[in-house]
């Protein structure tokens, strides 16, 4: 027994000492200093990433928003999304579009190298749209280019689209449409492009290296080396950053923030996701319009971003977050206030004076909407509904709930793949493929489908607006927040930009001195 | 000559009936089709898809396939990265036997003389302190202790750099310094247990007839232990060691994620997530041929220390 004692005291004192060595700030110590002089010497950085790029390179078949977030230095289209949610010219120098909004004329800039020296012509961008068309796994970007009739060299600096359909934010989905060279097989492994950075190696789950490309056609980027470094696990990707290993960490919580040395500049912006309580509004008693306001009314988001993230975040009220700024309709955030007893009537109303049971589902391995999952379930259990949260692999949940339409309700985010209000729009019209919630009402159809149609910009905005006020009014699903995304960077580094996509654009960081 | 014959038969069944396990558990939890394809894909993609890749066929039809491949030595391409596996597999490999390597040495050179110098002095004040650290050490699990390493190697004392292992690649002397700390971190356990199991065992061959025959020839304590007691307290020590080889191999799995070094363990957990057949078919192949090899090492050193074992 004593010697039992004394163990136990002397585990104890040893764990006191060691942790509190390394909780708190810490001294900026010779060893991290020294990585990251040597890295700043050579020009180089270091980005923590928490995912390897788990899938094909190739840009038409990668799928994990992680990679496209990376390779957006790699691959560039004929227009480019800019950090302020416009497209600026790239590979082309210019554009016209005919009266009818038909024809695409695109100049096609000159002097312009892929990364394995071959120089750029109309036909690598012939070959580039036509490819995609046939192969992409971006269902709204296949829609889109399914309305291409044709693409065709006029003649060497010129590239004409047809379209069967006019279509305003054409132009978006050109800025998707990557250019590769056309005789040019092993993108899925070692992708080739015209970005301001090129690929340079890979080793599984260990790192992935961007040298900057001399023969950018641009300005050039700043750092002459990225090395992207993978940390699957967030404990592991903090030690990193306490020890100097990593100069760039993004789409950090919050409370990992919170305990890091003075070495390092954090930034805060928002992860572009719609998160929210998604409901299969074709199962019971969601089917019911009165249940599923009534939800809306059971919850505090001001609650949900205290609890959380200390207040962090955007809140949202509908499937548009607020980077979006043309689409994003600010009077729908707080259409339905916290207000437990209103969504006690609702549900007596409709029949649940005693409330009911139900399941939420949520992806285990993204923390946020876990913990968002969890405070759901004491504030909709304070109007008497009783919730069950059931963590699922992601791959499971892809299956069942995504693809299945499995559930009853789920907690997680979805982003746009493209700058336009279709990309997080589209989804929930009756006869999409991806309705995961099966949403189904008339004027929201009608309000889309007389959008798609419009070529005015501000008509079809306005369009738009009204589709996100049915989906808020009709309480599609209880919406939540655009999650806060905190960067953390070396303070010597600037030029850091977020972008109304997931995107991580490295060419405008550069050492301070 | 016909014990090996029988050793390689085992063999060959245990790695036919583990890849035929692993590949009916991924029959219960899906293919890999959704998560490659993401959330902007129709369901006619996913299904194309798992034409072209096979899984619409029937499970026997696919292991049948999977098994002529390997046979020919073709591990097969991986899904997530479309690299082949051999490659991939390759490369972790070499990290995480390095790693095994350098515990199972530290385990031995650092607990076998430790355990005969408590067993010598049993009961006294180094023996009370060897069996109270034993204890102690015995019952903190390999990651915490991983992260204490970290906190103060790396991250206090700065010997090495956390999280930078592809910083030390080609530097053979950072490379090992870095691997020390993931290496003792497996390593420290084991340590204390071989320790407390090879005390025990001399005390108990201690206890035995012969050896107060020996003492009766006039043998001191010392002549006792190391002519006599020792060789026969070793056998269940080897088979502990080895089974320890066996399992730190299990136990890098964790370690790797707190060290972020890039082994077999944290690619076969990857690969387990995102559904990657191949790649946890030819990793589950070598892990259990990792195991059946060091029991027949460890058979074969039996047969050394006590030649009354005979093999067949």
């Amino acid at each position: 027994m004593k010697k039992q004692n004394i163990a136990l005291l002397l585990s104890a004192a040893m764990m006191v000492t060691a942790l509190s060595a390394c909780g708190g700030p810490k001294s900026n110590g010779s060893g991290s200093d020294d990585a990251n002089t040597s890295r700043a010497d050579s020009n180089e950085i270091a980005v923590g990433i928490a995912q390897d790029l788990g899938d094909s390179l190739d840009p038409y078949q990668m799928t994990a928003a992680g990679t496209r977030e990376i390779l957006f230095n790699v691959y560039e289209g004929l227009y480019k999304p800019t950090s302020s949610g416009d497209f600026a010219p790239a590979l082309a120098e210019s554009y016209a579009v005919s009266e009818d909004g038909l024809q695409y004329t695109f100049t096609i800039r000159d002097g312009v190298q892929f990364h394995n020296g071959t120089a750029m012509d109309v036909d690598d961008v012939v070959y580039s749209f036509n490819t995609c068309a046939a192969t992409t796994v971006d269902s709204s970007l296949a829609a889109a280019l399914s309305n291409v009739v044709s693409v065709e060299a006029t003649d060497e600096h010129t590239v004409t689209i047809t379209l069967s359909a006019p279509n305003s934010d054409f132009l978006a989905y050109v800025a998707s449409v990557y250019i590769v060279p056309d005789d040019y097989t092993d993108q899925a492994t070692a992708p080739v492009g015209t970005g301001p950075f090129m690929y340079v190696s890979r080793s599984v789950q260990e790192n992935i290296i961007f040298d900057k490309f001399d023969g950018y056609w641009g300005e050039a980027a700043k750092v002459d080396r990225v090395t992207f470094k993978i940390y699957e696990d967030s404990s592991a990707m903090m030690t990193a950053l306490n020890g100097g290993a990593v100069d760039i960490v993004t789409h950090l919580t919050v409370s990992q923030t919170q305990n890091l040395s003075d070495q390092y500049t954090v930034l805060e912006g928002t992860m572009n996701l719609v998160q929210a309580l998604y409901l299969n509004n074709a199962q019971a008693p969601f089917d019911d319009v009165r249940v599923r306001q009534a939800l809306c009314y059971a919850i505090d988001k001001d609650a949900i971003l205290e609890l959380t993230a200390d207040g962090h975040g955007a809140k949202l009220g509908s499937s548009v977050y607020p980077a979006f700024t043309k689409y994003f309709d600010d009077s729908l955030t707080d259409y339905y206030t916290y207000d437990p007893e209103k969504a006690k009537e609702l549900l007596a109303e409709a029949g649940y004076a005693n409330g009911f049971s139900m399941t939420i589902t949520v992806p285990s391995n993204y923390t946020p909407h876990v913990d968002v999952a969890q405070v759901l379930v004491e504030q909709l259990g304070a109007v008497g509904i009783t919730v069950q949260l059931q963590e699922v692999e992601w791959n499971t949940w892809l299956q069942d709930v995504y693809q299945g339409r499995n559930f009853q309700a789920t907690v997680v985010g979805f982003d746009a793949a493209t700058l336009t209000a279709n990309a997080l729009l589209q989804r929930w019209t009756s006869d999409s493929d991806v309705n995961m919630i099966n949403f189904s009402n008339a004027e929201y159809d009608s309000l889309i489908a007389q959008a798609n149609a419009t070529t005015d910009d501000a008509a079809r905005t306005e369009l738009y607006l009204q589709a996100e006020r049915v989906l808020t009014e009709q309480a599609a699903n209880v919406y939540i927040q655009d999650l806060a995304d905190m960067v953390v960077i070396n303070k010597n580094l600037t030029g850091f930009q977020f972008y109304p996509l997931y995107v991580l654009d490295l060419s405008d960081i550069a050492y301070v001195n | 000559m016909h014990y090996l014959l029988k050793k390689f038969c085992t063999l060959i069944i245990t790695l036919f009936i583990v890849s035929l396990l692993a590949f009916c558990a991924f029959q219960l939890i899906g293919d890999p089709t959704t998560s490659m394809l993401g959330t902007n894909a129709t369901p006619e993609q996913v299904e194309a898809l798992r034409h072209e890749l096979g899984f619409d066929r029937p499970l026997l039809v696919q292991y049948g396939d999977w098994l002529i491949h390997f046979v020919q030595g073709d591990m097969g391409t991986s899904y997530s990265y479309n690299m082949p596996v051999s490659e991939m597999v390759g490369s972790r490999i070499m990290v995480t036997f390095i790693m095994t390597m350098m515990a199972f040495i530290m385990t031995v050179v650092v607990s076998i003389p430790l355990g005969i110098f408590a067993a010598r002095r049993e009961g006294g004040v180094f023996d009370r302190i060897i069996t109270a650290f034993d204890q102690i050490v015995m019952s903190i699990p390999p990651f915490f202790i991983g992260i204490l390493l970290t906190c103060v190697f790396g991250l206090i004392l700065h010997v090495f750099q956390p999280g930078s292992f592809d910083a030390v690649r080609g530097h053979p002397v950072a490379y090992i310094t870095y691997m020390i700390f993931p290496a003792l971190s497996i390593a420290i356990p084991r340590i204390a247990m071989t320790v407390k199991m090879l005390r025990s065992s001399i005390l108990e061959q201690m206890g035995q007839d012969y050896i107060r025959t020996a003492y009766s020839r006039g043998l001191n304590r010392d002549g006792v232990l190391w002519g006599h007691a020792l060789r026969n307290a070793l056998i269940p020590v080897v088979t502990f060691v080895a089974v320890s080889v066996a399992e730190m191999v299990a136990g890098s799995i964790v370690i790797e994620q707190v060290f972020s070094i890039p082994g077999i363990g944290r690619l076969l957990l990857a690969s387990i997530s995102s559904r990657d057949i191949p790649v946890v078919q030819a990793i589950v192949v070598i892990l259990a041929l990792w195991v059946v090899v060091v029991n027949f090492i460890a058979d074969v050193l039996y047969q050394y220390i006590d030649p009354r074992i005979r093999l067949n």
